[in-house]
């Protein structure tokens, strides 16, 4: 038998074990919880870059759960799949690589972070947890499943929100508020799913986008997934649980955090894109989409400059940043019934929004960490009490000038080829777009510039003179992303080319992703 | 080339960038040190020039981040102060939030889409 046909299952079966051994590894010492989660979280990432590569090179894997051979999605005298099953293409394993990437960052940046809280086993499996969740709702081949990761990656992130709450109201507090709304979007997910199959007998991604109609009822299917899942992505005005749940979650879960949003961004595209495709009015979907993104974008930057925690200023530049996202992928959307239009500039707006998402999940996780680290040895995450650290804590300072000029969108960092992308693209469906898109980006630069000021420059203020570099493991999970970033802003063309495009492609080729299901490809 | 990303209208080249960037640091640091020679560290040189009012401890002078932008937020009073009371912290209103936005996009796919 070769396992690497397993690789599929293998990415969430390690990290899915590894949880429940937890427990178990515990008894050893404090430490080996952290180092366990680690190594799991090393290995599942070794399997996903070598599943990008067999993906990228040979297509679209399909891994069907309990048949005689993981590649037989149809059994003899099936016209519809019926087993549970994964189809990971290019746009699945594109998110694939980000959340096993910033899991296994997380989880060496934890090392020394959690070091000085009790009950890591339960934290550890619930970040393994998570990350399993995530790794579900990417990979995942049909709705239902989708609904379970999805309620397996909000559970797990509920309790590790609350994580610190046993002696403090906010997290506690935090938690419960992202309970009620994982909640409220698990149900109309539900019941979208029920209208799927109420009406067509199937929950088959590729073959439920087959048969699909655009009934009444699957208007009203695509009219309960969107807001969920936007909300989810934490897309204005449904976003306000995420400053609250980003600020008070430990850092490297806020890092995760992140990502898990962008696994239901990932799912929004999944379904407008691979599910309904050009059978919805792809104009007004697109303008919905572009409009909560750019209520994102605008909104997340005004309230971010406002802010004097770092963490809720920060989270506020995440829901600002996922507009980008928003914009560029729902100009793609808008232009998908048009192929001249979509060749012309929809398919770069596209890479623009997709292209982001790796690098918001980069730099953002890396500013998270700083913020981490910063309240690490302060104590604080209030900027008013911070001063003077670039004197004590040199590296955090250059990984935080790095992570801020890369969200700012400034060269040569990995922000700017995305915005890039975007601004030129969508500047040609419409050039207000683009305009405001600059402008925040400028406003961006403007509240990172008083953050850095706040907590970096000046004096070394008298409470803080003991103060000194983060361990050793904080300092490299940090380096990493830092060289992701550069890299990717030097070589932006490495990854649109390789990555990003056949991400984009997968979304837009429906017949592709049906035909790997159904046959005829 | 490697480092070279078409954007449809035209093309990005961080690689070139750089290069621009150091030559010009090269140009600017030439000019630098061309220049005059006769500062003194640690006289009254270094001192701020404050109108003749007394410098404030290094401590006391650090701007903390609530004043940071304050005339940006006091000049754009009429937009913040309803976007501020719209974030109550209240579950209630991040429901009903995530309702009227179903509502909207129902209306919107059920006569359009």
């Amino acid at each position: 038998m070769n396992l690497l046909t397993h690789t599929p299952a293998l990415i969430i079966a390690i990290p899915l074990l590894a949880a429940f051994l937890m427990p178990v590894i515990g008894r050893i010492n404090k430490k080996t919880n952290g180092i366990f989660t680690t190594f799991a979280l090393g290995i599942s990432l070794i399997l996903t870059i070598l599943l990008a590569f067999k993906i990228l090179s040979v297509g679209t894997q399909v891994y069907v759960f309990g048949a005689k051979s993981p590649v037989l999605t149809l059994p003899s005298g099936l016209e519809f799949p019926i087993r549970i099953m994964f189809q990971i293409d290019a746009m699945s394993i594109f998110m694939g690589l980000i959340t096993a990437t910033v899991s296994f960052l997380g989880a060496i940046f934890s090392l020394s972070f959690m070091d000085k809280h009790n009950g890591l086993d339960k934290y550890y499996s619930l970040l393994l947890l998570l990350t399993v969740g995530m790794f579900g709702m990417e990979f995942t081949g049909d709705v239902f499943n989708f609904f379970v990761f999805l309620e397996i990656a909000s559970i797990a992130a509920v309790a590790l929100i609350a994580f610190r709450g046993t002696d403090l109201g906010e997290p506690a507090e935090a938690g419960f508020k992202y309970m009620v709304v994982s909640s409220i979007s698990a149900l109309m997910v539900l019941f979208a799913v029920g209208i799927f199959y109420g009406q067509y007998d199937l929950l088959n991604f590729a073959a439920l986008a087959s048969v699909i109609k655009y009934s009444q009822l699957d208007k009203i299917a695509l009219g309960l997934l969107i807001p969920v899942l936007a909300m989810k992505a934490g897309a204005v005005p449904m976003h306000m649980w995420a400053p609250d749940a980003y600020s008070e979650a430990p850092a490297p879960i806020t890092m995760i955090l992140v990502v898990a949003s962008q696994a239901s961004l990932y799912a929004l595209f999944r379904v407008t894109f691979s599910l309904y495709n050009i059978t919805l009015n792809t104009l007004a979907v697109g303008w919905i989409i572009i409009i909560l993104g750019l209520l994102s974008m605008f909104m997340g930057v005004t309230m971010a400059i406002i802010q004097k925690d770092i963490k809720r200023l920060m989270a506020y530049h995440a829901i600002s940043q996922t507009g980008y996202m928003f914009l560029g992928v729902g100009v793609g959307l808008a232009v998908l019934a048009n192929p001249i239009s979509l060749s012309q500039y929809g398919i770069t707006a596209m890479e623009g929004g997709i292209f982001h998402i790796m690098n918001h999940a980069m730099y953002k996780g890396l500013l998270f960490l700083t913020a981490g680290a910063l309240f690490y040895r302060t104590g604080t995450k209030d900027l008013d009490k911070m001063g003077g650290l670039a004197h004590s804590m040199k590296y955090t300072t250059i990984f935080f000038i790095i992570g801020a000029a890369a969200i700012a969108g400034l060269p040569p960092f990995n922000g700017f080829a995305s915005k890039l992308l975007i601004y030129e693209s969508v500047y040609r469906f419409n050039p207000l777009l683009s305009i405001i898109a600059m402008l925040v980006s400028i406003l961006t630069l403007a509240s990172f510039v008083k953050a850095f000021h706040s907590a970096f420059l000046g004096p070394k203020l008298p409470q803080f003179k003991e103060v000194r570099e983060v361990p050793r493991s904080m300092v490299w999970a940090m380096a990493v992303l830092s060289c992701i970033i550069i890299f990717f802003g030097l070589f932006p063309d490495l990854i649109v080319k390789n990555l990003v495009h056949p991400a984009v492609m997968a979304l837009i080729e429906q017949f592709k992703y049906t035909g790997t299901v159904l046959g005829g490809i | 080339m490697l480092g070279l990303l078409e954007t449809g209208s035209g093309f990005w080249s961080a690689i070139v960038w750089v290069i621009v960037v150091l030559v010009i640091w090269v140009i600017v640091y030439y000019i630098r040190s061309k220049g005059e020679k006769s500062y003194k560290k640690n006289t009254e040189q270094d001192q701020p020039f404050i109108s003749g009012n007394p410098e404030l401890s290094k401590e006391g002078s650090h701007i903390s981040a609530s004043h940071i932008y304050w005339g940006f937020t006091e000049a754009l009073k009429g937009y913040y102060n309803p976007l501020i009371k719209m974030h109550t912290g209240n579950m209630n209103d991040y429901s009903s939030w995530i309702v009227i936005i179903a509502v909207i996009i129902l209306i919107i796919v059920g006569v359009n889409g």
